[in-house]
C-alpha cells in the first residue's frame, strides 16, 4: 500500500532504505521481550499508591494504622515519614522531571488522584487491599478544572512576530477570526508505566518504562540524593510512551524510596486509572486564529493567540505556535501564548506537542479561509508556500511541502472534488473530502555508541538509548549491516542500559537522526581497527598489506583489488591475532553545534487528504480513506516508517472524533479514566491508509539525510478530518472531538 | 482484598442451595469485584451446570440455556435464521473475547456502566448504597439514560442482548428457594424509582436457568441498529430493535425496543401503538419515534440522545419494512 521511491542516496542493494522487518519482532510476538514490569527479581515486593479523592485541598489527617496491620504489609510511606527525597535541580536539561514537586513533599493536594501514601506489601493483592484501608481526611475546596480557558486576564508572551499583524488584519479583504479548542488527551500507551527499583548497598537499579534511560538516571540521582554512578536504569523494551514516559514521574521515586527503606526490590505498576491522572496528558488548548488575505488568496496577516492549561505547580507550555511562523508566507504575523492553571496533574508532551493542536487550529482556519475565498484549499496552500523561513530569514535545509500537496492531490483524486457542502455522494452516503498541511521540526542531539566486532563473528552495537517500540533496534542493525556486510543474524544491538555510552531520549522524532552518525562512526572506527590488525597480524594472508587498501565486505576482509570471496572472514583474523574482538567508539554532536546545519531551518513536511463517509439520517460518520504524503528526509526503513505513519493516522482519527479526558467538575476526577469509556480508535475505525514518503535526503541534518517520522504523521490529520466533516455536513466543528452531537446540527438530513 | 470462597456447582440444586453469588463468564462480576463494587463472600461457579444448549421447542419457539455463551448464541443457526435481531444485537456488543466468555444469563444481569456506580470512592450512589444519593446527577452524564429515570438514579441499562430479547418478548425462567418461576421480560426489569438497587425481579438465591423465545412471527423482518461514537467496542448511545410485518404497505405487526437510552431495556409501546395499521412511511415512522421519546428527560449533556434515538427508530423501522 505504501510506496517509496528508491533512495537517491543509497546504492540499489543497500540495506539502508530497504523495508526490513524489525529485528525485535519475534521477541515481542513470542513474549520473550522483557518490559519493565516483566522483571521479577528475587525477593521482590509490591507497592501500590493511595490516590487523593479530592482535587484541591490538603490532607487533614492520615490514618494508616489499619493498613499497616494488614497481612503482608511491610511499609506505609506518606508525607509524614518520607525521608531523603529531594527536588531535581530546576532547568537542568540533563535531569528533567515531569513534576517539580516530589511525591509526599507536604500535605497539599493539587489534583485528584495525587499520591498521598504508598503501601508496600509482599504481594500485589495485599498491597492493593491495604491501599483501600488507608483513611484520609481532607480539607477540600472545589477544584478548578473548567474546560474553558477564556476569559484570560493574565500576561501573554510573544512567541514570534513580524510586520504589523493587527493593522494588516484590519485592512484585509477576506478574514477568518475563530477560536479552536483541543481537549485534554491522555497518552495511554498500552504498556502501563512501571518501575522496578532495587537497592544493593548504596546503589540502585531501575527496570523502568522510560523514553530516556540517561535522563532518568540523572534525575533519579538528584531526587534520591546519590551520585549518578550509583544509579543504573534499564529499559529493554517499551510498549510505547507517546511522550508520557519522557521524564520520571512520582511513582519512580516512590518505588526507589520504598526499596531503599526495605532493602528489597520494589515493583510499582501504575494502574490504568492512574494513567489518567498521574502521568501526564496533552493539555487543553484554546487558540484564537485571525487570518487575513487579499481577494486572490495571498495571506497578509496571521495571528495566533494560544492558551493551554497547566498544573498548579508546573508551567507546561504546549507550544501551539510551533509550526505557525514558518509554514506559510505571510508578511505580518504574531504568535502569542499563555498558561492557565488548573487542578490537574502536570501535562506532558504528547506526540507532536504544540504542532499537532496548533495545526488543528491553523489548518482549520485555513480551510475556513478557503471557503470564504471560494478557493480550493490545496490551491490556497500552494499560493502561500514559503520559499524561506520567514520567522528568521533562514533557508530551509529541505522543504517539499509543495510536492507533498501535489502528490497527495494526485493520489487522492482531489481534482474530482466538488466544493459544495454535501455535494458528493456514494452508495447512499454523503462524502466529505478535506485536507491539511503538516509540519514537524527536525532535530539531532548528541549520541555516543560503541561497536564491537567479535571473535564469534558478530557485530554488536551498544548505546544507552531505547527503542520506544518503533524500530530503533533495527536502525542500528541496518547501519551495522551496511558497514560490515553481515546479515542480521550476525548482528546484536544492545540498548536501554545506562552502563552503555550515552544516547538520546526517544522524543521529538529525533532518535534516528541522532543515532545514525554515532553508530556509523563507531562502526567505521571498529572496522579501521580491525583492518589495521589484519594488516599487522603475522601469518595472515593480508599481513603486510597497507590497511588503507583493505576492505570489510560481507564479513570478509579483503584487498580492495580483490573480490570479497578471496578475503578472510574477520573472525579468523581476530582468532589469529588472539583477540576476543575489536571495538570502536564514536560520539556525534547536536545539529545546533554543526556548521553544516548552521543557519538552516530544518523541518519535516507533509500533507493529509481525508475522505469521510456520512450517513446523515443517523449521524454516523466514519473516516474511510486517508492519503498521507511525508517529506521527512531519507527513510531508513520504509516498512517500520509506514507503520509509524499509519499508526499516527489512526491516532489522528481518535483525536478528531473520539478522544477526550473528562473531569468531574465537582472533584476534578478524570471520570472516563479507563479504556472502555475513554475512546480511542479501534480497528474498524481505521481507514484505508496510503502512505507515500517523498524520500529526499536532508544532508544538513546528518550524512544519511534522515530526519524523523514519529510525530509528523499525526500532524494535520485532525484538521483534515474536520474539514472533510464540514464538506460533508456543513457543520464546522472548532472544538475537538467532533461528536454526534455536532453532526446532528447538520441541515443535510438524507443522502 | 476481599476474601471469598469459591465452589463449582455440579447440579442446579447444589447451586441454588449454596447461598452464594453465581458466577458464569465473569465478565461483569469479576470487573466489579476488582473495582470493589461487588464484594461477594461466596462465589458459586455455575458454568458446569447443564444449561448450555439451544433447543427449538415444539411450538416453534427457542429455549436458550442460561450458560450459552454470547458468541455461540449469536452464531447459532436457528438464531441467525429466525431471530436475526438477537444475533445482530449480540454481535454489536462488547468484543469477541468478551462475547466468548459472557453468558446469556449473565448478560441479562449485566450492570450499568455509570462511572459513579463503578467507583466506590463515590459514597453517593443509590444503587450501591440505598439512600445515599446520586453522583451522576450533576456529574458527567453524556452516557446516562433519558427514559425511565428518577430523582434517585439515571443509570443506563447497558445490554444490547436484553433489548433484542425485549422486542422478541422473551420469557425468563428462574429457579430458587421459591421453586421455578417465570417472568415476561417486560416484568423482569424494574424501573429505578426510589429503589434503584432493585434492578430486577430475582430474589436472593434465584438463578436464571433459561430464556425462551416465542416462535418467530411469520413474514416479519427483524433489525437491530446500534448508534455510538466509534465503530466497535462501545456501549450504545442509542439503539433500536424492531420486529415488523407489513402487507399492502401497511404495518400489521410491530414491536420496538430501545437500548442506550433507558434505565432498563426499553419497550416502546407508544411507538408500536402509533404504527399499528398505518402505512409504512417515513412520516409515520417519525411520528412513532416522537411518541417513543415524548417522556424523555435529558440531563445537561445528553439532550442529543433524544433526537439520536428518534433517528435510530426511524432507520430501524425503514430497514425492517423495506
Amino acid at each position: 500500500m505504501e510506496s517509496t521511491t528508491a533512495s537517491a542516496a543509497g546504492s540499489p542493494h543497500s540495506i539502508i532504505g530497504r523495508p526490513v522487518a524489525r529485528i525485535d519482532g519475534p521477541l515481542k510476538t513470542t513474549g520473550i521481550a522483557q518490559y519493565a514490569a516483566d522483571f521479577h527479581l528475587p525477593g521482590t515486593v509490591h507497592a501500590v499508591p493511595v490516590q487523593a479523592t479530592v482535587g484541591n485541598g490538603a490532607i487533614r489527617s492520615l490514618d494508616v494504622s489499619a493498613a499497616r496491620s494488614m497481612p503482608g504489609v511491610l511499609d506505609v510511606i506518606h508525607h509524614g515519614n518520607i525521608e531523603r527525597i529531594y527536588r531535581a535541580v530546576p532547568n537542568d536539561p540533563s535531569a528533567t522531571v515531569s513534576e517539580t514537586r516530589p511525591p509526599f513533599e507536604d500535605n497539599r493536594i493539587y489534583y485528584w488522584g495525587q499520591y498521598v501514601a504508598l503501601i508496600v506489601a509482599e504481594t500485589l493483592e495485599q498491597a492493593t487491599a491495604a491501599a483501600t484501608a488507608v483513611i484520609v481526611e481532607y480539607s477540600a475546596e472545589t477544584p478548578s478544572v473548567s474546560g474553558e480557558l477564556e476569559p484570560f486576564a493574565g500576561k501573554w508572551q510573544t512567541v514570534s512576530t513580524r510586520g504589523n499583524v493587527d493593522d494588516a488584519f484590519a485592512a484585509a479583504a477576506v478574514k477568518v477570526d475563530q477560536t479552536y479548542v483541543t481537549p485534554v488527551e491522555t497518552h495511554n500507551p498500552i504498556e502501563l508505566h512501571a518501575t522496578v527499583a532495587s537497592w544493593a548497598g548504596d546503589t540502585v537499579t531501575f527496570y523502568e518504562s522510560t523514553q530516556g534511560v540517561v535522563n532518568h538516571r540523572n534525575a533519579m540521582a538528584q531526587i534520591l540524593g546519590v551520585p549518578r554512578e550509583n544509579v543504573t536504569v534499564v529499559t529493554k523494551f517499551l510498549g510505547s510512551g507517546f511522550g508520557g514516559k519522557l521524564f520520571p514521574w512520582s511513582h519512580c521515586a516512590l518505588a526507589a524510596v520504598a526499596s531503599r527503606r526495605l532493602q528489597r526490590p520494589v515493583k510499582l505498576v501504575v494502574t490504568r486509572t492512574m494513567m489518567f491522572s498521574n502521568v501526564g496528558h496533552r493539555p487543553l488548548t484554546e487558540q484564537r486564529f485571525r487570518i487575513g488575505a487579499g481577494a486572490a488568496g495571498k495571506l497578509v496577516a496571521l495571528r495566533q493567540d494560544a492558551l493551554n492549561h497547566t498544573s498548579m505547580v508546573d508551567n507546561f507550555d504546549e507550544g501551539c505556535g510551533e509550526a505557525t511562523p514558518y509554514l506559510y508566507s505571510v508578511p505580518n504575523l504574531t504568535v502569542t501564548s499563555a498558561l492557565v492553571q488548573r487542578n490537574v496533574g502536570s501535562p506532558m508532551a504528547m506526540r507532536g506537542p504544540g504542532a499537532v493542536p496548533g495545526l488543528f487550529a491553523m489548518e482549520s482556519a485555513m480551510d475556513e479561509l478557503a471557503v470564504a475565498l471560494k478557493m480550493d484549499p490545496v490551491e490556497l496552500r500552494l499560493k502561500n508556500d514559503a520559499a524561506i523561513d520567514e520567522s528568521n530569514g533562514q533557508k530551509f535545509s529541505s522543504r517539499h511541502l509543495r510536492e507533498c500537496l501535489e502528490t497527495g492531490s494526485a493520489k487522492f483524486g482531489w481534482s474530482k472534488r466538488t466544493p459544495g457542502v454535501g455535494s458528493m455522494r456514494r452508495d447512499g452516503k454523503v462524502l466529505g473530502w478535506g485536507m491539511a498541511a503538516a509540519s514537524w521540526g527536525a532535530y539531532r542531539f548528541g549520541c555516543s555508541t560503541t561497536v564491537e566486532l567479535g571473535a564469534d563473528g558478530k557485530a554488536r552495537a551498544r548505546c544507552a538509548t531505547q527503542d520506544v517500540g518503533t524500530g530503533l533496534y533495527t536502525i542500528f542493525a541496518q547501519v551495522l549491516s551496511e558497514k560490515t556486510g553481515l546479515p542480521f543474524e550476525r548482528i546484536e544491538v544492545l540498548l536501554g542500559d545506562t552502563t552503555m555510552p550515552e544516547g538520546p531520549l526517544s522524543g521529538g522524532s529525533w532518535s534516528t537522526a541522532t543515532v545514525l552518525p554515532a553508530v556509523a562512526g563507531a562502526a567505521d572506527n571498529a572496522i579501521a581497527s580491525l583492518l589495521q590488525i589484519a594488516a599487522t597480524t603475522p601469518g595472515s594472508s593480508l599481513s603486510g598489506a597497507d590497511a588503507k587498501t583493505l576492505r570489510l565486505t560481507e564479513g570478509r576482509i579483503h584487498r580492495s583489488s580483490d573480490a570479497p570471496a578471496r578475503g578472510v572472514p574477520f573472525e579468523s583474523v581476530l582468532a589469529s591475532a588472539r583477540l576476543n574482538g575489536v571495538s570502536g567508539d564514536s560520539t556525534s554532536g547536536s545539529a545546533f553545534e554543526d556548521p553544516k546545519a548552521k543557519g538552516l531551518s530544518m523541518h519535516s513536511f507533509g500533507a493529509q487528504f481525508v475522505e469521510v463517509e456520512w450517513d446523515p439520517e443517523i449521524a454516523r460518520l466514519r473516516v474511510s480513506r486517508v492519503v498521507t504524503v511525508i517529506d521527512a528526509g531519507r527513510i531508513i526503513n520504509p516498512r517500520a516508517g509506514a507503520n509509524q505513519i499509519k499508526g499516527a493516522v489512526v491516532m489522528g482519527v481518535g483525536m478528531a472524533l473520539l478522544e477526550e479526558t473528562v473531569y468531574d467538575p465537582r472533584n476534578g476526577q478524570p471520570i472516563n479514566g479507563n479504556l472502555a469509556d475513554y475512546l480511542v480508535a479501534t480497528s474498524p475505525d481505521s481507514p484505508e491508509i496510503d502512505v507515500t514518503f517523498l524520500d529526499y535526503p536532508d544532508y544538513a541534518l546528518n550524512s544519511y539525510g534522515a530526519r524523523g517520522i514519529g510525530e509528523i504523521g499525526l500532524a494535520g490529520v485532525a484538521p483534515a478530518i474536520a474539514s472533510a466533516v464540514y464538506h460533508a455536513t456543513g457543520v464546522r466543528v472548532r472544538k475537538l472531538p467532533i461528536r454526534i452531537e455536532d453532526l446532528l446540527q447538520s441541515e443535510i438530513r438524507e443522502a | 482484598m476481599q476474601s471469598f470462597s469459591y465452589s463449582k456447582a455440579q447440579t442446579l440444586d447444589q447451586a441454588t442451595a449454596a447461598g452464594g453469588r453465581f458466577i458464569g463468564g465473569g465478565t461483569t462480576l469479576v470487573d466489579l469485584m476488582k473495582q470493589g463494587v461487588e464484594t461477594p463472600k461466596m462465589l458459586v461457579d455455575i458454568t458446569g451446570l447443564p444449561l448450555s444448549s439451544v433447543e427449538t421447542q415444539p411450538d416453534g419457539g427457542l429455549m436458550i440455556g442460561a450458560m450459552v455463551r454470547n458468541s455461540d448464541l449469536a452464531h447459532h443457526e436457528a438464531v441467525k435464521a429466525q431471530y436475526a435481531v438477537l444475533s445482530q444485537a449480540l454481535l454489536s456488543g462488547a468484543s469477541p473475547q468478551l462475547r466468548n466468555m459472557a453468558t446469556t444469563g449473565g448478560n441479562l444481569l449485566q450492570r450499568t456502566r455509570c462511572p459513579y456506580f463503578r467507583d466506590p470512592s463515590y459514597s453517593n450512589c443509590n444503587k450501591r448504597n440505598p439512600g445515599s444519593g446520586c453522583a451522576a446527577i450533576g456529574g458527567h452524564n453524556r452516557m446516562m439514560a433519558i427514559l425511565g429515570t428518577s430523582e434517585d438514579c439515571i443509570a443506563t441499562h447497558p445490554s444490547d442482548m436484553a433489548v433484542a430479547m425485549t422486542v422478541l418478548e422473551a420469557t425468563i425462567h428462574v429457579e430458587g428457594p421459591k421453586g421455578k418461576r417465570t417472568f415476561e421480560i417486560a416484568d423482569f426489569y424494574k424501573l429505578p424509582g426510589t429503589a434503584p438497587n432493585v434492578e430486577n425481579a430475582l430474589e436472593p438465591g434465584e438463578l436464571i436457568t433459561h430464556v425462551t423465545l416465542p416462535a418467530p412471527r411469520k413474514g416479519s423482518k427483524q433489525v437491530y441498529l446500534k448508534l455510538r461514537d466509534r465503530a466497535s467496542y462501545e456501549f450504545a448511545l442509542a439503539s433500536a430493535a424492531v420486529v415488523a410485518e407489513t402487507s399492502g404497505g401497511h404495518i400489521r405487526y410491530v414491536r420496538v425496543a430501545l437500548g442506550g437510552v433507558g434505565t432498563r431495556p426499553w419497550r416502546a409501546h407508544e411507538a408500536e401503538a402509533a404504527l399499528m395499521g398505518k402505512p409504512a412511511t417515513a412520516a409515520h415512522f417519525r411520528a412513532a419515534a416522537e411518541a417513543a421519546l415524548k417522556d424523555a428527560k435529558p440531563q445537561s449533556e445528553n439532550g442529543f440522545k433524544v433526537e439520536l434515538a428518534k433517528r435510530c427508530i426511524v432507520r430501524a423501522l425503514t430497514t425492517a419494512t423495506a
